[in-house]
């Protein structure tokens, strides 16, 4: 049960009032309508301007956010390349060269599916590590034409399955890490829903992480990190709300270099804007890194790396600092 | 080979608190073990050959010919994200210092093996569960920084049950960061093995783990990206006994070979032999003992 959902259907009746007075009213001039609409914008005020942690959570994971399929149908052109070249093509990630408002690309995707049929054909967005080695054979190809680089994150994690750990994730994942780390193009990464762990990070290692609003991005789902440290998976409400996994929290962290704000109760209102407003920042950023000569860049990417959560010599006491 | 002094203090230091014991129950085969003999085997049990999880500095010292230069000591840990749960965070930490008799979850420095100059990392499970959190990372990029700038091999041993909780997101950033240090490191033609001993998973597998040119799974070890529970969770089924074992992932193709501890110096030695030229590493060889920083 998605507790977002469950919010909006409290106001669905009200929605539809007002849809039918309106039907009526065309100008909105009647008194009925104006206060109606007040009391509308007072509740959504009330049920969606103040999101706890474990709240923005389920709007990370609400089933009709924006995934990465509408951000690539955004795109001016795509198309999908496929498989690992050793064992199968992974559905949960999708790659492929695009073009972005004239800018030729390569993009990595992280895919939900939009229904459960869908999600069980895409794992849920789980990718496995042929995923990851198709991921780390595209960013190759693009290194070598110069292609930037823009993934699209939304997983739990890394697929937990026997046949990934058979197949050696954690090198898989290890990989992508170093792949990205050396390639001479501009890496953009987008947290489009939720990003879980190192999983996650394997296609985020960046020059430019974007953050919209209510995605999350934690160091692993808050039901695996209360499972982990309490043994109980349902006490995730405790953890997300110690994880600081939102977007403010990673901004002041600087592990995030962006957020795009969302309109009041998520993209999902008004998708087709939000999804303008990310690409928008996508371009934006791409055009700053493009000048950009590739072993700066690849400088620069050591160094914001290698200052987060750096212990600072000149400091007097013996706290690991945080270098924004 | 006389106790060397670094060692000597570390152990004043175990015995003033006093929880010496004298004798040890091996966990696999029940026999009871004399503490001296089990040290005396590198806490690998004489009767069944159980590997017990080993101390860092005990490691460090079964593995040096004299002296270790221990190097990141300054690097500690804070409290970023204010964590709290059943007790807050810098209390936990200031029982696993005690517990434990480490700083961190990893002792970085330099040090001789069979006379070649190397970089040494020694993770210790028995401080946080060997998580990495900030200090594990940045104490990893230090030595690998530190490293590359000598032309030192590096050997790194993991033990970890992945990232830490506690620090986060920052906790999880460490992944690039060392990724990064040891690629940079590779780069320059230098050489990086690694030990994977028991528990390696989670986010120490997924970076600095596996991205080493020699890949050694100590005998019996336990190493994987998901842990057993996790994964027993989500297929809900009982997995088989040796799944995520060293010897199920030589099988499997993802190490390069498994070693029992008491033969892993050894087969280190062998290692930098065949890889390392001693000429390249001559300029740091003369600056042993010292490793001047």
């Amino acid at each position: 049960m998605n507790l977002i959902v469950e919010r909006e259907k409290s106001i669905v009746a009200l929605e539809d009032r007002i849809a039918a007075l309106r039907a009526r009213d065309a100008a909105g001039t009647s008194e009925e309508v104006r206060l109606l609409e007040g009391k509308y914008a007072e509740l959504q005020e009330d049920l969606f301007g103040h999101l706890t942690p474990w709240e923005r959570v389920h709007m990370a994971r609400h089933p009709k956010r924006p995934i990465s399929s509408d951000y690539i149908a955004a795109f001016d052109e795509f198309d999908e390349l496929h498989g690992d070249r050793h064992f199968r093509d992974d559905p949960a990630l999708v790659g492929g060269f695009a073009k972005i408002r004239g800018r030729r690309v390569m993009v990595l995707a992280q895919q939900k599916g939009r229904d459960t049929k869908e999600n069980i054909r895409r794992n849920f967005g789980l990718v496995s590590p042929e995923g990851y080695r198709k991921a780390k054979r595209l960013m190759e190809l693009a290194s070598r034409f110069e292609l930037p680089i823009v993934t699209l994150v939304d997983t739990q994690g890394a697929d937990p399955g026997i046949g990934s750990e058979e197949r050696a994730q954690s090198e898989a994942i290890a990989s992508c890490l170093t792949t990205l780390s050396r390639v001479r193009v501009p890496v953009v990464a987008t947290i489009v829903g939720e990003g879980g762990s190192g999983g996650a990070l394997a296609l985020a290692l960046a020059d430019r992480v974007i953050m919209p609003q209510h995605s999350i991005y934690s160091v692993a789902s808050p039901e695996g990190c209360a499972a982990i440290l309490w043994g109980d998976a349902s006490r995730a409400d405790e953890a997300a709300a110690r994880l600081r996994l939102t977007s403010d929290d990673l901004l002041a962290f600087g592990i995030v270099d962006e957020v795009v704000p969302e309109p009041l109760g998520g993209a999902q209102r008004e998708p087709e804007a939000f999804i303008r407003k990310i690409v928008d920042a996508i371009e934006a950023a791409l055009r700053r890194l493009e000048s950009v000569p590739p072993d700066v860049l690849r400088e620069r990417r050591y160094d914001k790396y290698r200052r987060i959560g750096a212990w600072e010599s000149d400091s007097r006491d013996s706290v690991a600092v945080v270098v924004p | 080979m006389p106790m060397p002094d670094w060692l000597r203090i570390r152990r004043e230091e175990e015995l003033a608190s006093g929880d010496e014991k004298l004798w040890d129950k091996c966990p696999s085969c029940g026999e009871m073990l004399y503490r001296k003999d089990l040290e005396a085997n590198l806490w690998v049990c004489t009767r069944c050959g159980h590997h017990f999880r080993m101390h860092a500095y005990d490691r460090i010292n079964s593995l040096v010919d004299g002296d270790f230069v221990e190097i990141g000591t300054e690097i500690l840990p804070g409290d970023p994200l204010g964590w709290v749960d059943k007790r807050p965070y810098p209390q936990k930490l200031e029982t696993d210092r005690e517990k434990s008799k480490l700083s961190e979850a990893v002792v970085t420095g330099f040090g001789t093996l069979d006379g070649f100059p190397i970089a040494l990392g020694v993770m210790d499970f028995s401080f946080r569960g060997g998580t990495m959190g900030t200090v594990v990372g940045d104490r990893i990029a230090h030595l690998l920084e530190e490293a590359r700038r000598r032309h030192l091999p590096t050997i790194v041993f993991t033990a970890s049950g992945g990232a830490r909780m506690e620090e986060g997101m920052l906790a999880l950033m460490q992944m690039a960061k060392t990724t990064q240090a040891v690629d940079r490191f590779m780069q320059d033609g230098n050489l990086y093995v690694t030990v994977l001993t028991d528990p390696t998973t989670g986010g120490v597998s997924a970076s600095f783990a596996f991205q080493s040119d020699i890949v050694i799974a100590e005998a019996r070890a336990a190493i994987g990206f998901a842990g057993r529970r996790v994964i027993e969770q989500t297929i809900r089924q009982k997995l088989p006994e040796n799944f995520q074992t060293a010897e199920f992932l030589l099988e499997k193709g993802h190490v390069d070979m498994v070693v029992p501890r008491p033969a892993i110096r050894e087969t280190l030695i062998r290692l930098l032999d065949y890889a390392v030229d001693r000429k390249r590493i001559a300029p740091a060889l003369k600056a042993v003992p010292e490793f001047a920083l």
